[in-house]
């Protein structure tokens, strides 16, 4: 059953991805990437991970995708039919080709480690997975919660700084 | 039930697509006599009558409408990016229709030594002995909630109309504020219940004979909380996407026939999401006198307190103006924000102290 709900998904996930780069309107290529995004969410679920597929969505799907969506309305990019061959494809066609050999030898070459420490699909059932990473967030990585944080402000005041026209 | 499916009992799918039917079935009903509804209170608002002629009292005013906007022309503008065109109504309608998997509507009924829990995405393991849900069903909402503006953006883009492209970045714009300050309202409720999983926030609200609702404990979130959503959803007085006066209709002005429909039901449908989400996490979802004993009690309760919310967002429409676009922005970012973050701050200060 999982297996079949994992084909089926990973089958949407990949011809979403496929139809990001070969779209020619940029909306549908932003939709399909956003299909994309849903569907790694649901593999996060299946990984006993709720928080994190939540957090992907609200996050990816609705933060940051919107914004893209919103520049492409407001620049009204239409459709470019004009370039079509350049060497960008070459390149980006190199480069693809590098990155699948690169995974297929990481693949098959490296040694796959089993799950390291104490969480396991029965703990995170019990205690919830929101509760184990708020746990760990503020007790082992609190220092670098903080300083995430401290970063997350100074970009906060950058834009601010950056939008308004005079201080 | 002997025959078992995958590990899981028969009963198990068949208590599921029937829970699913009937929180379906529940918000399309509701969705078509909410217009009806709103058309009828407000009338009566401002001392006319309302739908009268079709039916007793205009009762059959929903499906008369229906029917009328299912034989309207389909008419897709030549100049619209026509897959956008088509696909932004589902995508708008989809998120307000998927919420209500997580959101519980009764306690646990026992049918054929089967125990039920009414929620849709939740299950009684007998082995526990406990009800499994989403547990992280806040989150859940708080996301498919965010997906909802694709629709209204997609709308107003795909239409290539002044009026629709306006409506739509209206309408992101509004919507990706008032998410923030939604989803930092909610937070001091969590604060309190420790857990997002929706079936404990209703649990943790039973005391006092079912009246210890979070609405008590933190009345500046629930207030915040419900009109954070009034303008994520863009009800009155946050229609700005759709203000017929200045916009003719807003992102929708290029549909028309059901396509138009779907963009209406939807946003009825997140009405019903919103005010559920309300009565669940401030109200204390289906928590009543005796609904702890009486096991059917609770989805009666439940739908009191949706219906009753819905007729507060009503009332609000015939009452509250519209604001204005600044106004809007205003008092998202620079009253709303602050605000939710004191009431963290607060709430965090008074829990470490008792």
């Amino acid at each position: 059953m999982e297996t079949l709900f994992f084909v089926i998904i990973s089958l949407v996930a990949i011809i979403s991805a496929i139809l990001v780069i070969t779209c020619k309107n940029p909306i549908n290529s932003a939709l399909s990437l956003i299909m994309t995004f849903f569907c790694l969410a649901t593999y996060y679920v299946m990984l006993d991970a709720p928080f994190m597929a939540a957090i992907q969505v609200m996050v990816y799907a609705g933060a940051i995708m919107v914004l893209i969506v919103f520049t492409i309305m407001l620049l009204n990019i239409r459709v470019n039919a004009t370039q079509k061959h350049s060497h960008k494809v070459l390149l980006g066609s190199i480069l693809g080709i590098f990155i699948l050999i690169n995974t297929v030898v990481l693949l098959f070459k490296s040694q796959v480690s089993n799950p390291v420490g104490g969480l396991t699909g029965d703990l995170i059932k019990n205690l919830g997975h929101s509760e184990l990473i708020g746990r760990e967030m503020f007790t082992t990585f609190l220092l670098p919660f903080e300083i995430t944080s401290i970063l997350l402000l100074v970009a906060i005041i950058g834009s601010v700084i950056l939008a308004k026209k005079k201080i | 039930m002997g025959i078992e499916i995958l590990g899981l009992p028969m009963m198990y799918y068949i208590v599921m697509v029937v829970k699913v039917l009937v929180a379906f079935v529940f918000v399309l009903l509701t969705v078509a006599y909410a217009t009806y509804a709103e058309r009828k209170i407000i009338g009566h608002m401002q001392v006319r009558l309302g739908p009268m002629r079709t039916g007793w009292h205009g009762l059959l005013q929903p499906i008369a409408d229906g029917v009328k906007l299912f034989f309207k022309e389909e008419i897709v503008p030549s100049q619209a990016s026509a897959f956008a065109f088509l696909v932004a109504p589902l995508i708008a309608l989809v998120p307000a229709f998927i919420t209500f998997a997580v959101i519980p509507f009764g306690g646990t009924i026992e049918l054929f030594g089967y125990k039920i829990p009414l929620q849709v995405a939740a299950y009684y393991d007998t082995t526990a002995g406990q009800v499994f849900d989403v547990n992280v069903g806040v989150l859940y909402i708080l996301a498919m909630s965010s997906l909802g503006v694709y629709g209204i953006v997609l709308a107003g883009w795909a239409s290539n109309s002044k009026y629709s492209l306006m409506g739509g970045l209206r309408a992101s714009a509004q919507m990706i504020s008032y998410e923030l300050s939604a989803g930092l309202s909610i937070i001091a409720v969590f604060m309190l219940s420790g857990t997002l999983s929706l079936t404990k926030i209703v649990e943790l609200q039973s005391g006092f004979g079912g009246f210890e609702w979070y609405l008590f404990k933190q009345p500046l979130a629930a207030f915040m909380f419900f009109v954070c959503s009034l303008a994520e959803i863009n009800r009155t007085p946050f229609d700005l996407p759709e203000a017929e006066t200045e916009l003719v209709s807003g992102f929708c002005t290029e549909y028309s026939s059901m396509k138009y429909a779907m963009f209406f039901m939807a946003e009825y449908a997140n009405m019903v999401t919103v005010c559920a989400l309300t009565a669940t996490l401030f109200l204390g979802g289906w928590n009543g006198p005796f609904a702890v004993a009486v096991p059917l009690l609770g989805p009666v309760y439940f739908v009191a307190k949706v219906y009753f919310l819905m007729f507060f967002c009503m009332w609000i429409r015939a009452t509250v103006p519209r604001y204005r676009y600044d106004q809007l922005m205003h008092l998202g970012w620079k009253v709303f924000i602050p605000l939710a973050l004191v009431n963290i701050v607060i709430t965090g200060i008074i829990g470490y102290f008792i």
